[in-house]
């Protein structure tokens, strides 16, 4: 192994949003949600208030992008509280990490890391409340409860409701946490149970809620940017007259970039001004630029393939896991299966583009922004205005859609930067759907190369695994060339296998374009080769698919993480949170039984398994497809069985589970975006293909895995992308024969003429 | 100065005749409920009625809904079949992050007018022009039918 835990610490910049615990060397490691930046955070006094009327405002203070999240955690806080649900309403934090504790709302993380604290939180203010309640009647605290949103004192059928409770209550001390009951599970009001009435759910239906495009303040003005279609492209001069002579074009100037790594910072372009959107939009389109493409200008996705192709076609890769002799045991293996797979790029798309609207006044800047992290959002606005973080507010609205784009704030840095060339005017910032295309943080492209030694009783003695990907650590660091310790966790390196001889190899591969995370990440392309390979090795075999995956898992154990290599196991404690292959096989065994795996289907359908393992969290997929005589797919049905532990919002986790599946079906059939001339080649919806209604499967069955509040929890919003492509594939293999090695399939089904 | 009707009311916009409706309803009106996706009628984000018919605000020009009936998010639960259909929506719990949810609201109370018991073709039909990029067609489909109060709807 060659990547150690010290070595990972070193890597991390300030401020990825993905990292683990960034310590000093000789403090103890920290894991899970104390490991992040600014921590945990769980006093009543900073996440809730009680009104006079009894009415409990609960803050929210992850940001809300269609996971539940201003639903599930108040909702924790509410039931310790024993507040009713009706008389809760749920406020929103502005970024500010210091009072709340860590808001990087991604990584699967916030019902994960926060489930404890917000108890915690709910706990303290009904000991609180109860205290409050004992002292008004001049009674021991044992002899009270706060039951539904009123305390009780049964001996004397006494009663206080929490309003009339609140002013005594905020004066006492937050109590020590060894003092806390909490409740048993049996005891929940509403963790656990199917009944979410989301909070935001009738603003949204009413068109009443309020996403980072939406936001409006007196004298507003509008904006968009022409950005530099190369990364680390440059304006070398322009032309405004054409654009300034549009009606409603207010002011044209030209914006300074951040050069690569250019991190979560703007990398410029020519602003237009305008008195509304449209008007900006057409002053842009009459802008005459002259760009400067720099040393990018070349990438050409074709070309690149074949160096990532060549690049896993031979030895010499950074070996990142060596267990036994994986190349000896290939020479004396029976018999080998060799497969190779490629994965494109792929863009975020949320369907709300990144939006910010800005003011500067009084020397103090507001922004108001669809942000996975308002913290580094402010952070940035700050050290771009040169301005005191004190000064700056970034408040978060609703995110249509978010994926792991709005992690990043170059978005809320422009609108700021906009506002401060206007004088601190408020200017709403838009990205067009062509913006958001040409300019995303893009997923990487991957090429694979997987090689399966048999021995002469069919069982699997080695496996060789190369991956060639440029990295995301490239926005934040000159060129590296090698995946990071986060992105060889993404399935890579801490596949279970139950293989004596096991290699992986990382060869060297460079970022041309600017790289991020997208929703479950580089797990998409690890899983989708790994687990069409176990299909593949399992039809050269003439063996059952699902028979060889269990075969492959192995015997029932814990696996420390940091065993095989993987430093990152998404922040948490290896201890806490070892990959468990038990919780693995019965995921595995749950969906083939749901979906009466070996069950006989008619002429050219099939069924495709795939299990995977991200964000401490286990999910299997089997999917039913239907090829026409076109090679025309549909989907009748998906069967999805996930172990996420016990489960806050049962609903969520299944809405997450049917829109992570929607999103992988995407990825498998359509998504793609090519690069030619250094420039994206995709512009709008009708190059970039995602699934409509008619190309979603008919039906997603979900699968919950019985809730265990004795087990940590797992993540939910991304562990039930990776297993779709690869299920899909191994279905249509089912089907008709015909093996799907890269991503997406396109027309490679399509009958030939 | 042009005049449009808006759910029922009289509107004034001071904003040139090929200004699309969407940007006059967003940025000159402030009903940011019709939500831009692409600007191409590619996504149905911006899907309002025009007299009682869909079409993406996007791509129709303030002079094309000038005269006529202009019906949004904001205005379509008037109606008994919208109010159904944003009921419908709350029950099942169909929207995540719900930024298309407006289009899509708009696109099944138009289908629903046009077909009262819509078969699962006629739904991807009048559906499949809406993206969503959360994935929540599977819901949907369940809500319409529900709305239009057909059996099975919970299958």
């Amino acid at each position: 192994m060659s990547t150690t835990r010290r070595d990972l610490l070193k890597l991390l910049p300030a401020g990825l949003v993905l990292a683990v615990g960034v310590g000093h060397a000789d403090e103890p490691k920290k894991y899970g949600g104390d490991g992040m930046p600014h921590g945990l955070q769980d006093s009543p006094k900073t996440f809730v208030s009680i009104g006079e009327d009894g009415i409990v405002t609960i803050i929210a203070h992850r940001s809300e992008m269609g996971q539940g999240v201003r639903t599930n955690l108040p909702r924790v806080v509410a039931d310790e509280l024993e507040a009713d649900w009706k008389r809760v309403r749920v406020a929103q934090a502005p970024g500010d990490e210091g009072l709340y504790g860590n808001q990087d709302t991604d990584g699967s993380r916030s019902t994960r890391h926060w489930f404890e604290p917000m108890r915690r939180c709910g706990a303290s203010a009904r000991a609180m409340l109860e205290q409050a309640a004992a002292a008004r009647w001049g009674v021991p605290v044992a002899e009270v409860m706060a039951v539904n949103h009123e305390v009780v004192h049964k001996a004397s059928g006494r009663k206080l409701g929490y309003g009339a409770l609140a002013l005594a209550a905020a004066q006492l001390d937050v109590p020590a946490r060894e003092s806390l009951k909490l409740k048993d599970p049996s005891q929940f009001r509403y963790i656990g149970k199917r009944d979410p009435h989301l909070v935001d759910i009738e603003a949204i239906v009413t068109g009443r809620s309020h996403y980072g495009i939406d936001t409006r303040l007196p004298d507003m003005v509008f904006a968009v940017i022409a950005r530099p279609p190369v990364l680390g492209g440059k304006v070398r001069g322009f032309d405004p007259a054409a654009a300034l002579k549009v009606p409603g074009v207010l002011k044209v100037f030209e914006l300074a970039g951040t050069p690569p790594p250019s991190e979560f910072q703007p990398i410029g372009g020519v602003v237009v001004v305008g008195r509304d959107t449209w008007a900006a939009i057409q002053g842009r389109n009459a802008l005459k630029i002259d760009w400067d493409d720099g040393a990018h200008g070349s990438y050409d996705s074709t070309a690149y393939r074949k160096l990532l192709e060549q690049a896993v076609s031979q030895p010499g890769g950074k070996e990142i896991r060596n267990e036994g002799d994986t190349y000896a045991a290939l020479k004396q293996a029976a018999r080998t299966v060799t497969a190779d797979y490629y994965v494109p790029h792929l863009a975020h798309a949320s369907m709300e583009a990144p939006a910010a609207t800005a003011r500067i006044k009084d020397g103090r800047c507001e922004v108001w922004a669809p942000s996975q992290s308002p913290q580094a959002a402010r952070d940035r606005v700050a050290k771009r205005l040169s301005m005191p973080f004190e000064n700056v507010t970034v408040n978060v609205t609703l995110l249509g859609g978010g994926f792991g784009r709005k992690s990043k704030a170059d978005f809320v840095v422009e609108a700021a930067l906009v506002s401060q060339a206007l004088d601190g005017k408020p200017v709403k910032l838009t990205w067009t759907r062509e913006d958001d295309l040409h300019h995303d943080y893009f997923h990487a492209v991957c090429a694979q190369h997987l090689e399966a030694g048999l021995d002469a009783n069919g069982k699997v003695s080695a496996w060789l695994h190369r991956s060639a990907e440029p990295t995301f650590m490239s926005i934040f660091m000159p060129d590296p060339k090698q995946l990071s310790g986060i992105e060889l966790g993404l399935g890579l390196v801490n596949l279970p296998l139950a293989v004596p001889n096991i290699r992986i190899e990382n060869p060297a591969a460079e970022a041309h374009s600017r790289l991020g995370w997208l929703r479950s990440v580089n797990n998409i392309q690890h899983a989708f080769a790994t687990q069409s390979f176990v299909a593949e090795i399992a039809k050269a075999q003439g063996r059952d698919h699902r028979t060889v995956l269990l075969e492959l898992i192995g015997p029932d154990r814990k696996i420390d993480p940091d065993k095989i290599g993987d430093v990152f196991n998404h922040g948490e404690s290896p201890e806490r949170y070892p990959i468990d292959t038990a919780r693995l096989r019965k995921v595995v065994e749950r969906v083939t039984k749901e979906a009466s795996w070996g069950r006989k289907l008619g002429p050219g359908r099939g069924l495709g398994l795939a299990v995977h393992y991200s964000f401490v969290t286990y999910v299997a997929t089997v999917i039913e497809v239907a090829v026409d005589a076109k090679g025309g797919i549909s989907i009748p049905r998906v069967d999805i069985a996930v172990d996420c532990g016990a489960q806050v919002n049962p609903d969520r986790v299944v809405s997450q589970m049917e829109g992570a599946c929607i999103n992988g079906i995407s990825q498998a059939l359509m998504s793609e975006i090519t690069f030619k001339d250094g420039r994206a080649q995709q512009d709008n919806y009708h190059q970039y293909l995602i699934a409509r209604m008619n190309e979603a499967p008919k039906k997603i069955n979900v699968h919950l895995i019985p809730p265990d509040f004795s087990l940590p929890l797992g993540g939910v919003g991304e562990p039930g992308v990776p297993p779709i492509a690869p299920a899909l594939c191994n279905a249509i293999a089912a089907a008709t024969g015909k093996r799907i090695r890269q991503l997406p399939i396109g027309d490679q089904l399509a009958a030939k003429a | 100065m042009s005049s449009l009707n808006i759910n029922g009311q009289a509107m004034a916009v001071d904003a040139p005749d090929d200004t699309p409706l969407l940007w006059v309803l967003r940025d000159h009106l402030g009903m940011t409920g019709t939500k831009f996706g692409c600007g191409m009628a590619l996504c149905g984000a911006c899907t309002v009625h025009l007299d009682g018919q869909p079409v993406r605000a996007c791509q129709t020009p303030l002079s094309a809904a000038t005269g006529k009936r202009v019906t949004t998010i904001e205005g379509v639960g008037a109606s008994a079949a919208g109010r159904a259909v944003q009921k419908a929506w709350t029950e099942l719990g169909v929207p995540q992050c719900g930024y298309c949810q407006a289009g899509q609201i708009m696109s099944a109370c138009a289908l629903l007018k046009q077909h009262p018991k819509p078969s699962d073709a006629q739904i991807e039909q009048a559906m499949s022009g809406n993206l969503c990029r959360c994935g929540t067609y599977t819901r949907i489909r369940v809500a319409i039918k529900q709305a239009a109060g057909m059996k099975g709807a919970a299958a």
